[in-house]
């Protein structure tokens, strides 16, 4: 494997664990003040399906002055948000099952993207490709190589990174060139550590999914704090679905999502909802899609890795870190259950 | 400061009414509290002393009823507005957040920004000159979780402290402290006394009311019966005022003729699901018409000791009943055989272990006799041999109501511990292993149950009674031994021991005697 291709590598490892990344985020305020989020995937994928549906409609029926695009994120967060607005009625208001609250989201988001989507546009539950303009473009760093280099000197742009200097490449092909969204997700690690351990709402943040009778009898309302975490949680599953079918891809497809909402709170678990190790955690998972799209058919001699075994490796390897294989990850004390007064 | 405002209560409660569906919970209740003084509320469980005090704290809204504090009327809707009214509370479970630190702890909801350095380090300050003042030390950086409980009770008082609280509501402050832990607490109180705090006390010990309190009221289901002057009272009396009769408060009983050992424990070793060894080494016996009673701050090893001897925990060592070896581990060694062993047992825990709360009284009073012919036709269970037979048992043990057909959750506590009493006792067991015997049970029912476990001691049973109330321990027991950090720390007779030497071996210091089990563990 040559530094290129390592270097390929890891850049999709970067775009895969973006998504991840956002959504176990949003996963780790949740769970942080006492509110288990399994409804992470159904957020992501409402997101998706209302991200691109309206950046396609926009781009078809342009507002002056806001690139489709942004539209199509704005919707993409609302969806979510309303989402997260739903779990919050049900699991905090009534005082519903967490778990069955967040399930039941994720069906409703199955079934209804591809209900709306079919009845909108007539393509089986699909959205059509986006057009350029409805899709995040990368973000060329100063002095990075980018597509205008290219253009200018009339050859491909993996040629021309290929050719330059390992620190040029490295930062050409690995740190410049993402969407936005990449660089807002990464950014979100050092942001949420800040808030959640040098702020006053992180200090309550955290109390309220250790101890809510603390927090109660502190006189802070225990309600208005979990529903503040579920918004932040909505907003960041809006921005992980609206990747995922603007940046990632071109267009929502049924269950693109594929899961990622559950790798999203394995990663939670595995990096025992802290920040930084939900950084580390996420870039494994996306390594290994990266690795899985990459190498479909790994040939090791004696006999080939198959393709379905590498697709299923992050799959697997979640099983493997749930069933407790990474240590004990001590979770929110007072994660899932429902606040109700007592003496 | 001018004369009158002397005179005005710190706390005034006028017509004060609350009702939990149909059970009045507050009815009519008028207090007044005056400044810088330490008043007692005293009642039985269930009398509304917590509600009230809820009430005071905004955590439940009165159907009727005025609060005022000092002399101004004020609405009390939600915690919030009690803290700014001057009023914090020490609740009986500590609302602390166990894995934040002690400044964490003190700062939540009363932060000063946005931003926490500034909050914390004004904490650290305020913490320091407490600490001087009122014998309230503890570490800012410890964790809760790593400090002891005498320990993050302080920080629960520093909390209402740093919010600049006037009154102080403590709930049951002593029921998790040791004896020594409880004079330090009653040194705090006085200091926060002189300097003009005025403390409201709820408890349910008349001892305490008598040490420390300087008025004391009396609630009994959910109506005030009296305010006195605690210096022109007596604990008869206040017992009689708590339950509505006179009441015998030391156990009457006969000394103990105990007989040959009945139940021998040596080297009784247990670690738990983490790995801590929780009983190190434990030695005892209990002889035929005897209680041996076990002291001891929760957590050291008793529940455990009980767990082993009852059949549902594993560990090493020998124990034998009736001269017979019992297995510790594997076949044999369940609740099940325990009881065909002759090992009856009411668990600490009596709404988890002792009964199923859903299930009729009829049911749990049948727990473990399911394989007795008596109860069996068979394939079938017979259901009304067994109604019968609870309905009989639940006549002599005085249930009430002696309604067969209620489900456990709705009797009180202490007509709860009759039911698993009579099923346990009624089994004619060689050793009866007894918890917390008569913990959240009303005083009058606390009279039965130790009349039922002395007239089993003197049809010659031995009896193992655990117990965190010093007093029970002391007035029930023929033999005590106490236990800290999973091992016997020696022994004593009730009659030459008392309070204050207890307390010194519960707190882990061993007295000047050898204690014998210990020896004849080591032997």
């Amino acid at each position: 494997m040559d530094f290129a291709t390592i270097l390929q590598v890891l850049d999709s490892t970067v775009r895969l664990a973006t998504p991840l990344l956002l959504a176990c985020l949003a996963g780790l305020f949740s769970e942080r003040s006492g509110v288990i989020d399994i409804g992470l995937e159904g957020k992501m994928l409402i997101a998706a399906f209302a991200s691109a549906a309206f950046a396609y409609y926009f781009s078809q029926n342009p507002v002056a002055g806001i690139g489709p695009i942004w539209m199509g994120l704005l919707m993409g967060v609302l969806a979510s948000l309303a989402f997260s607005g739903l779990h919050g009625l049900a699991s905090i208001t009534f005082r519903g099952n967490q778990l069955i609250s967040g399930v039941a989201l994720n069906f409703l988001a199955s079934g209804l993207s591809v209900l709306v989507a079919q009845s909108w546009f007539h393509e089986g539950g699909r959205t059509p490709s986006l057009p350029d303009e409805g899709r995040f473009d990368g973000i060329v760093l100063p002095g990075a190589l980018g597509p205008a280099d290219a253009e200018a000197a009339g050859r491909p742009l993996s040629e021309l990174i290929a050719q330059a200097n390992p620190i040029q490449q490295i930062y050409s092909e690995l740190i410049s060139g993402h969407s936005i969204l990449v660089y807002v997700a990464f950014l979100m690690v050092p942001a949420t550590w800040w808030v959640l351990f040098r702020t006053r709402f992180g200090l309550r943040l955290r109390a309220v999914g250790e101890a809510p009778e603390a927090v109660d009898t502190a006189g802070v309302s225990v309600t208005a704090l979990r529903y503040g975490a579920l918004v932040i949680a909505g907003v960041l599953c809006g921005l992980a679905g609206a990747y995922l079918a603007t940046g990632l891809q071109a267009g929502f497809v049924r269950e693109m999502t594929a899961g990622r909402g559950y790798i999203a709170l394995a990663a939670l678990i595995f990096a025992k909802w802290r920040p930084w190790y939900a950084l580390m955690a996420c870039l494994l998972f996306g390594f290994l899609q990266a690795i899985a799209l990459r190498y479909q058919n790994i040939d090791l001699g004696a006999f080939t890795v198959p393709v379905q075994f590498m697709d299923a490796l992050p799959y697997i390897l979640t099983v493997v870190i749930l069933a407790g294989f990474v240590g004990k990850a001590i979770p929110p004390r007072a994660g899932g259950d429902p606040y109700v007064k007592e003496r | 400061m001018a004369a009158p405002e002397q005179t005005r209560p710190a706390i005034e409660l006028k017509g004060i009414s609350k009702a939990f569906g149909p059970v009045q919970a507050n009815k009519d209740i008028s207090i007044r509290v005056m400044p810088g003084t330490i008043h007692g509320i005293i009642g039985e469980n269930g009398a509304g002393k917590s509600t009230l005090m809820s009430i005071l704290y905004g955590f439940y809204k009165a159907d009727a009823g005025e609060i005022f504090i000092n002399g101004t009327h004020t609405e009390i809707p939600d915690s919030q507005a009690a803290i700014k009214a001057g009023i914090g509370m020490v609740f009986q479970h500590f609302k602390l957040v166990q894995n934040f630190t002690v400044l964490e702890n003190v700062i939540l909801g009363a932060e000063d920004g946005g931003l926490l350095k500034p909050s914390l380090a004004k904490a650290r300050g305020v913490l320091k000159h407490l600490a001087e003042e009122y014998e309230l030390s503890v570490d800012p950086d410890a964790k809760i979780e790593d400090l002891s409980v005498g320990h993050q009770q302080r920080v629960e008082i520093l909390k209402a402290l740093y919010r600049e609280a006037d009154i102080l509501i403590l709930d049951e402050p002593t029921g998790v402290l040791t004896p020594a832990e409880a004079d330090h607490l009653f040194r705090i109180l006085e200091g926060l006394k002189r300097e003009g705090k005025t403390i409201i006390l709820i408890t349910h010990k008349l001892r305490e009311i008598m040490e420390i309190t300087d008025t004391v009221s009396v609630m009994r289901r959910g109506e005030m019966t009296a305010t006195v002057k605690t210096a022109e009272t007596t604990p008869e009396q206040l017992a009689e005022l708590m339950v509505g009769r006179k009441v015998l408060l030391r156990v009457d009983k006969v000394p103990a003729q105990p007989g040959r050992p009945v139940l021998e424990v040596e080297n009784l070793r247990h670690v738990d699901e983490s790995g801590v060894e929780r009983l190190k080494g434990v030695s005892l016996d209990v002889r035929a018409g005897e209680i041996l009673g076990i002291a001891g701050v929760s957590g050291n090893g008793q529940s455990e000791l009980l767990e082993v001897l009852g059949g549902y925990a594993d560990a090493t060592g020998t124990v034998r009943v009736n001269g017979q070896e019992i297995p510790l581990s594997g076949p044999g060694s369940d609740g099940r055989a325990r009881r065909h062993g002759g090992i009856a047992h009411v668990p600490e825990d009596r709404q988890h272990e002792g009964l199923i709360m859903p299930f009729y009284a009829w049911e749990n009073v049948g727990f473990g006799y399911h394989d007795d012919p008596r109860f069996n036709r068979g394939l079938l269970m017979d259901n009304a041999a067994l109604q019968a037979d609870a309905t009989d048992k639940m006549k002599r043990y005085d249930v009430r109501p002696p309604n067969p057909w209620l489900p456990a959750s709705s009797f009180s506590g202490g007509n709860q511990q009759k039911i698993v009493l009579a099923r346990e006792i009624e089994r004619d067991p060689e050793v009866l292993l007894v918890g917390q015997p008569t913990r959240g049970v009303d005083i009058g029912a606390i009279e039965f149950i130790h009349q039922e476990i002395v007239r089993l001691r003197d049809s010659g049973k031995a009896i193992l009674l655990v117990s965190v109330e010093l007093d029970e321990i002391l007035s029930l027991s023929d033999r005590i031994a106490v236990m800290f950090d999973g091992t016997i720390m020696g022994e004593r007779l009730p009659d030459e021991t008392d309070q204050t030497e207890l307390g010194m071996l519960m707190a882990g210091m061993t007295g000047a005697t050898q204690s014998r089990s210990q020896g004849a563990g080591h032997a």
